[in-house]
């Protein structure tokens, strides 16, 4: 039996195990899934000193209440994120991006996300968990994935069968900065739209709809009009894919998305901006702003830098 | 043979084998496809053939777009590793509650069901692609007189094990999930089992496939 252990008291919106995700696998239709704010990932990791590739739970909008059995444990927190440590009856202020410790009986509720959508929850040491096709990602919609591919749920035990015992406290000095614009290259299907659409495509603002999760973000606005063909032959799909289907609203594939579209690809969001794309909340306007391939793979240079320095600092 | 070759954002590949759809060009796909797997290329994280087209994608901290397209334009494609052609008999049943869509396929296509289940149960096909979601087949050709478009507003949840139509396609729902074809059947097998890493899916691109009728009683009965 394991004596160290997670019991979930609330287990939030969709929270779940995420780590970089699956890779070879779209020609059966399994997508990356991992977790959709990458970065995000990768400092929360840094702060609890695991590899690169250790799995985490990921949450949404809300996150889990969650109450600690057994050794002391250090984790760690990252996003832009509202939570509270409870020993014995006080609450105090959570910090992100500063490790802490956790002892028996602590509680840690994960109360908001401000003005994002994910956050990032990881312990220096291992969650037991099983995984498919080498990667612990739970997929929801494939049911794949540890915890038989669900999203955590109240009252689960998580084991945790590996504790680090090293306790000393890291923290960053950094701040989630909104986006301007999200870039663009041109899709494959451009030349599909009206010549008013691809201006207004690029000139207007469109509204994160409602209907946005890990699959994809539906956006919402002016309807940008198909003069040539509403479908195209079913052809393969990749995250950041913008499709344009009949009626007009573009949907933004994100990390679960589904491996095969029929509908046109009016434009590709580019690597650098997927994960200031991704925390956009339902309701925030999007501004799409058109760049060339060159300046895309330039500004992703600049981008995996910057995570460089950031990880490098810690 | 690659018609062009294109970039689909920063980090894909999009290899365009042209407009036609048929078996040949497919399979020339499929070469390509079995090809560049074999070849492990560095920083290649997904090849995804489809009808047409084929998507290399890749991880732009490894490799960028026009390395990986001088590597694709200059590879050889194994010719001896022929596309497998399995074969399987797919049961479904036509009942009333499972053929969520044969009325409105009376109406489009303008002949009765029976036409419909007959033209559509001589026919052996062909799988093209899988994917969409986990394990999907894409399976043709129809017959010219099955084939219809989408619906106009797809359905936010088609039941496990639909068989849809659409164009000049049959697929498989291996899952409940949202979906526009239109459905004239379920099987009561699975088509996909993530428990099973190494190959998760029953029909994969090149096998053949065929449709059994079966009624209700053997469908509830149903075992693999």
């Amino acid at each position: 039996m394991n004596k160290n252990y997670f019991r979930i008291i609330r287990a939030g919106i969709n929270s779940t195990f995420q780590d970089l995700g699956r890779k070879n696998l779209y020609h059966i239709g399994i997508p990356f899934s991992g977790a959709m704010d990458n970065r995000n990932y990768l400092l929360v990791n840094k702060l609890t000193g695991n590899n690169y590739d250790h799995p985490v739970i990921e949450f949404a909008y809300q996150g889990p209440h969650l109450k600690y059995h057994g050794d002391k444990i250090n984790v760690a927190i990252t996003g832009d994120v509202n939570f509270k440590i409870k020993k014995d009856k006080n609450f105090i202020d959570g910090e992100c991006y500063q490790s802490f410790i956790l002892e028996n009986n602590d509680e840690l509720d994960i109360i908001s996300t401000n003005k994002s959508v994910y956050g990032y929850l990881a312990i220096s040491g291992k969650f037991d968990l099983k995984f498919q096709w080498s990667s612990c990602s739970i997929n929801t919609k494939a049911k794949i994935g540890s915890n038989n591919g669900e999203k955590l749920f109240v009252d689960q035990k998580i084991d945790v069968k590996e504790i680090n015992k090293n306790f000393t406290n890291k923290r960053l000095d950094y701040v989630n900065t909104k986006i301007e614009n999200i870039r663009v290259i041109k899709g494959t299907n451009f030349d599909y739209f009206s010549k008013e659409s691809k201006k207004f495509f690029f000139e207007n603002e469109f509204k994160v709809s409602k209907l946005s999760d890990r699959m994809g973000m539906r956006l919402e606005g002016k309807k940008i009009e198909n003069f040539f063909e509403t479908n195209i032959r079913s052809e393969g799909l990749i995250k950041g894919v913008i499709q344009v289907p009949p009626d007009g609203n573009p949907i933004i594939m994100l990390s679960d998305h589904g491996t095969i579209g029929g509908y046109p690809k009016i434009g590709v969001v580019i690597s650098a901006d997927y994960d200031k794309l991704v925390q956009l909340t339902p309701g925030s306007s999007i501004k799409f702003q058109e760049v060339d391939l060159n300046s895309a793979e330039t500004l992703f240079k600049l981008y995996d830098l910057e995570t460089q320095n950031l990880i490098s600092q810690i | 043979m690659i018609k062009n070759i294109s970039n689909l954002g920063d980090a894909a590949l999009y290899c365009d084998f042209g407009k036609e759809v048929n078996k040949e060009i497919n399979t020339q796909v499929i070469r390509y496809f079995k090809t560049i797997q074999k070849k492990n290329i560095v920083g290649v994280n997904n090849i995804t053939p489809s009808y047409n087209k084929l998507i290399v994608s890749f991880d732009l901290k490894k490799i960028n777009f026009s390395e990986l397209k001088k590597i694709i334009e200059n590879i050889e494609i194994i010719k001896s590793d022929s596309v497998r052609n399995k074969k399987f008999e797919i049961p479904i049943c036509c009942d009333k509650e499972f053929s969520l869509d044969i009325k409105r396929l009376e109406e489009k296509l303008k002949i009765n069901e029976e036409k419909i289940f007959e033209s559509f149960f001589e026919k052996e096909f062909f799988c093209y692609m899988t994917g969409f979601i986990a394990g999907m087949p894409f399976l043709g050709d129809l017959n010219e007189n099955l084939r219809a478009k989408r619906l106009d507003t797809p359905r936010v949840k088609v039941p496990k094990g639909s068989i849809g139509l659409t164009e000049q396609f049959a697929n498989i729902y291996t899952f409940e999930s949202p979906g526009g074809w239109n459905i004239i059947g379920r099987t009561p097998l699975n088509i996909f089992d993530s428990s099973k890493e190494s190959e998760p899916n029953l029909i994969n691109p090149g096998d053949l496939v065929t449709f059994k009728r079966i009624t209700k009683e053997k469908y509830q009965n149903y075992n693999e």
